[in-house]
């Protein structure tokens, strides 16, 4: 009646999993009986989980990125505390355990984290910058929103039932084979990476499109703000690269569910062909990440300094010449598998190449400083920690690209600390940076600059006191993924790693007084204006937060930092006589389907890795009939009457005016 | 000047409208939006071929002792399901030109007919599969029978979610007409079927036409 | 909007698989004459493969030269895309899929290949551990 799943999955008999589980139910039904009884749950479905708004959408991929980072790095924690305790001793997490514990963290920070980030940024921002309304596909959006939610609720449901995957983020056969991973845990991993991928690739599509054919009047490509262009670049790869994975992922189901033998050991199963497929998307899968970092950097980085971003040309170039270069270096991540060395060397050469355009970038950061008037404020401050990290872990990168190098150091903690170090200095400081400089215009209010800059600099400190000693000690021969060791000169090196996290955990408790101080304050951090950081891009032309269509009437556009021009003019050519001509403005209906559709997606998924077959049937006919009834709707629009543009855009001008003038500018 | 400023910005185009230059008018229509869109799903759709397409090229020789593929394909088969699928193609696009005139009998009428050709196609490949199941000659025989029935199998069932999607666009319109979001989903279900039968032309060749050749 | 205006915007650009605005006769000759193309080129094909008309060793280049010939005439005559400036982002789409498709295939391919030159056989190494 229900498959494999009995009992015996949930696990009784080890504590750290069982109390955990114990701790977040509680702590999620005391959310939702709080959300319940307080009356809120109208609103939320109104205003939140049926949104179809882009700006909504964003803050809910963010908001999931930032639950999930505090799983990923709670299991980074009890890693780094298993490596500093288990000198000539088994520490306190026994293998099975462990190797749960790095497969999920890798897991969850690549797919639940660092995507999400991103794909939330972009959601929240795009749009705004272009001067439209929202993205091309907003329904769609929502699925592809809570297709993800679904994926990163299956791998913590593995946590308390069942287990997860044991073989790392990338499942390599024959170790992922139903041979030698019989229990469900590589099926969870399946299943939550091949529901959340079709999430990924529609926002792949949406914002593609969006970008390509949904630009303001007078917008044109090369009028585009950096960051639409890095958006480009990393939705385009989205498109290109996660169909390799689902069809990875699906040929290892297909061996593990029907006994197909794609990458078994028998019937002439090819286990390396695994590794070749599943890089094809991993390599373009980093770059899907730093593109959108890359193009946070260029916004913060021209505002604070007061400057239009240098070398704008070379930019958009740089960056599309790393979008088709990314997709010609894959081979770098298993140099050690026996391909020959003419094959190796191409691979390497090629590697060593995409480093480039990423210099033009960095070079163009710094030459817009240059002469410029920097403000230091916090997203400046991650974006000039990020110069520094990322360029000593791209100089690692270039190490590593050297295949005779690499020879002694794949798979070694050198690797982990380099991947590391462009992903953390890299991804996630640029998401830092944009979750601070996007906030006001999110929200209404700024977050307080104090303790983000204190969490910058635990974080900062952090990074480099938990991770340079990886460096060390993968030249000293350390393997990654060791539960325990025997190996003297090893230890001081991770006993420092180890404090290194702590101080990363200080800087993420900072992160969150620094959200709960904002709340609190909100009032005195409000951002009246819109434009809280004399920003240059049309984001900052609407109010914080903006109203629900963004522009009252959708501007147009003469150059390259379009409000900047507008701004200008402004000061020269002093208030414009004609008002707006305000007309009515179509948006797109809320809808459940993304909701439901998610809904139904979890079960199938669920189903599938118990082997519960009529849950599966029952889940696919749900889905399936949502698709229609959602197809079959009459109404998927609303108008908006010009008179209530009006009003809207009359408050948001006078609040707008009113800062100004109290603040002494007119 | 925050009214200067948005003043301006709304002001531009009737500065402008002096001027021939108009550089960039603005957003697309919904249709090639749409459309657009839906190209670049099927284009992320082809990508996904081209891994199993890549499997099948890297495990073809992988038959552990098991049958070969010039030992098991029937090209008499296969060649009536590319007549059937190519007919269906061309029914699919005079569908196309109905919808584009709104005449409604025509274009239920050229929606049967790709239906049943299209189903004809996949009760020939089911045909085809069971036999070689019934041979002994499943997927799970080899590598190279895995990669074979996951290669035209996800082409299969690619063409039977087209059918479902079919039948649904009949459902609509019959009861909505050719309202303009049907005729969006009608051009996004045309290119979806047309890409089907570009890829069916690179399954015959690859699997089966190189495969007999050998 | 003026009119100019409203001309720019609608022959800007061309949704893909939609056709020029024309008759019905010339859209059904088109279709015809695509389906009679694709019909000539996959007899072709099929009686290539079968044949020993040819010189053996350019029966695989000519069924893929026909495959290629046949996906072409499906995107020319049944998907309408054409080299015209209104479909020039659809192509870029389209070649951007294409070289991806190559890099997949074309790279799994040499890669594989490789690999599989210098190393041992799978059941070899099964065998060894017996």
């Amino acid at each position: 009646m229900f498959g494999k799943l009995s009992w015996a999955a949930i696990p009784f008999d080890q504590p750290i999993p069982l109390i955990t589980g114990a701790v977040v139910l509680v702590a999620i039904l005391a959310v939702l009986a709080w959300v319940v009884i307080a009356g809120h749950l109208p609103y939320l479905w109104r205003e939140w989980i049926t949104s179809v708004d882009h700006k909504r959408i964003g803050v809910m991929y963010t908001l999931l990125a930032s639950v999930m980072l505090l799983r990923g790095f709670s299991d980074a924690i009890m890693m780094r505390a298993q490596q500093a305790v288990a000198y000539h001793s088994q520490g306190y997490l026994p293998p099975e355990h462990f190797n749960q514990i790095f497969s999920a963290h890798g897991t969850i920070m690549i797919f639940f984290v660092a995507m999400p980030f991103v794909i939330g940024l972009m959601n929240l921002v795009v749009p705004l910058q272009l001067g439209v309304r929202d993205v091309a596909f907003p329904t769609l959006n929502s699925v592809g929103f809570w297709l993800t939610a679904t994926g990163a609720l299956l791998v913590n449901v593995s946590l308390v039932v069942g287990e997860f995957a044991r073989t790392g983020w990338l499942p390599y056969p024959p170790l992922s084979e139903l041979t030698y991973s019989p229990g469900v845990g590589v099926d969870y991993y399946l299943w939550s990476l091949l529901i959340s991928g079709v999430g990924t690739l529609v926002a792949g599509i949406n914002l593609v499109t969006t970008v390509l054919k949904l630009r303001t009047r007078g917008m044109t490509y090369l009028r585009m703000p950096m960051f639409c262009w890095t958006t480009l670049a990393s939705n385009l790869l989205i498109v290109a690269a996660f169909p390799i994975l689902t069809a990875t992922l699906l040929m290892l189901m297909l061996d593990r569910y029907f006994g197909f033998h794609f990458f078994t050991n028998e019937a002439g199963g090819n286990v390396m062909m695994f590794m070749n497929l599943i890089w094809a998307w991993g390599h373009p899968e980093v770059y899907i990440l730093i593109l959108p970092a890359f193009g946070i950097y260029s916004e913060v980085v021209s505002t604070f300094s007061g400057k239009p971003l240098f070398g704008y040309r070379s930019m958009v170039l740089a960056t599309m010449a790393i979008c088709v270069i990314s997709f010609m270096v894959w081979l770098h991540h298993f140099f050690t598998m026996g391909a020959g060395p003419d094959v190796n060397a191409i691979f390497g050469i090629a590697s060593m190449i995409i480093a480039v355009p990423t210099g033009v970038k960095i070079y163009n950061w710094l030459f817009t400083m240059y002469g410029g008037r920097i403000r230091f404020t916090t997203p400046m401050m991650w974006s000039l920690g990020f110069m520094v990290t990322f360029i000593i872990g791209g100089l690692t990168g270039v190490l590593v690209a050297v295949p005779p190098a690499d020879f002694l150091l794949h798979n070694s903690l050198f690797l982990v600390a380099h991947f590391h170090n462009v992903i953390i200095g890299g991804v996630l400081f640029g998401a830092f940076a944009g979750y601070t400089y996007w906030f006001p215009k999110a929200f209404g209010f700024r977050l307080h600059e104090g303790y983000g800059k204190a969490a910058f600099w635990f974080w900062l400190v952090g990074f480099y006191v938990a991770f340079f000693p990886l460096y060390a000690v993968g030249f000293l021969g350390m393997t990654r993924r060791m539960q325990h060791y025997n190996v003297a000169e090893w230890r001081p090196w991770l006993l420092v790693a180890g404090f290194g996290a702590v101080l990363i955990l200080i800087g993420i408790v900072f992160q969150i007084m620094q959200l709960v101080v904002s709340i609190r304050h909100r009032a005195e951090l409000r951002d009246a204006t819109g434009d809280p950081w004399d920003g240059r891009s049309l984001e900052w032309a609407t109010a914080s937060p903006p109203p629900v269509f963004n522009f009252a009437v959708m501007p147009d556009v003469s150059g390259a930092d379009a409000y900047w021009t507008m701004k200008m003019h402004a000061r020269e050519q002093g208030p414009g006589s004609s008002a707006p001509d305000y007309r009515d403005v179509e948006m797109p209906r809320n809808s459940p389907t993304g909701f439901v559709c998610a809904f139904f997606a979890t079960i199938m998924g669920f189903a599938l890795i118990w082997h519960i077959w009529w849950m599966v049937a029952a889940g696919g006919i749900g889905a399936f009939a949502t698709f229609v009834a959602f197809a079959w709707r009459d109404h998927d629009e609303y108008v908006i009457p010009a008179a209530e543009v009006a009003r809207i855009d009359r408050a948001n001008l006078d609040a707008r005016r009113a800062a100004l003038s109290f603040a002494g500018s007119a | 000047m925050t009214d200067a400023t948005l003043a301006f910005a709304q002001g531009g185009s009737q500065h402008l409208a002096g001027t021939a230059t108009i550089v960039h008018d603005g957003p697309a229509s919904k249709r090639i939006v749409t459309g657009y869109g839906f190209w670049i799903f099927l284009l992320s759709d082809i990508i996904m071929f081209s891994c199993f397409f890549a499997a099948y090229a890297v495990l073809v020789g992988q038959t552990a002792d098991g049958p070969h593929g010039s030992q098991l394909f029937d090209l008499r088969s296969v060649a009536a399901e590319t007549g059937l699928l190519l007919l269906s193609s061309f029914t699919c696009g005079l569908a196309s030109i109905a919808a584009g005139v709104r005449n409604e009998r025509w274009f239920q009428a050229a929606m049967a007919a790709t239906c049943v050709l299209g189903l004809a196609f996949l009760a020939l490949e089911g045909r085809e599969f069971a036999s070689l199941v019934a041979q002994g000659a499943g997927p799970t025989r080899s590598a190279f029978l895995s990669s074979f029935f996951s290669l035209v199998g996800c082409h299969g069932m690619h063409v039977s979610a087209g059918i479902l999607w079919l039948l649904t666009m009949m459902a609509q319109v019959f009861a909505k007409g050719f309202r303009a979001d049907i005729q969006r989903r009608l051009l996004c279900f045309a290119l979806f079927w047309h890409a089907l039968d570009i890829i069916w032309v690179a399954v015959f060749s690859v699997v089966y036409l190189l495969g007999s050749a050998v | 909007m003026s009119d100019q205006l409203q001309q720019y915007h609608d022959h800007a650009d061309l949704a893909p698989g939609d056709e020029e605005a024309g008759s019905i006769g010339s859209k059904l000759l088109g279709y015809v004459v695509g389906l009679g193309l694709a019909i000539l080129l996959t007899a072709t094909s099929f009686f290539i493969a079968g044949t020993n008309l040819v010189w053996q060793p350019s029966i695989p280049v000519a069924i893929i030269v026909l495959a290629i010939g046949q996906m072409g005439v499906h995107l020319v005559f049944f998907l309408h895309i054409t080299t015209g400036a209104d479909n020039t982002n659809n192509v870029l789409a389209l070649a951007f899929g294409l070289l991806i498709v190559f890099l997949v295939i074309g790279g799994s391919l040499w890669i594989m290949s490789n690999l599989n030159h210098n190393m041992m056989p799978m059941d070899q190494i099964m065998q060894m551990q017996r």
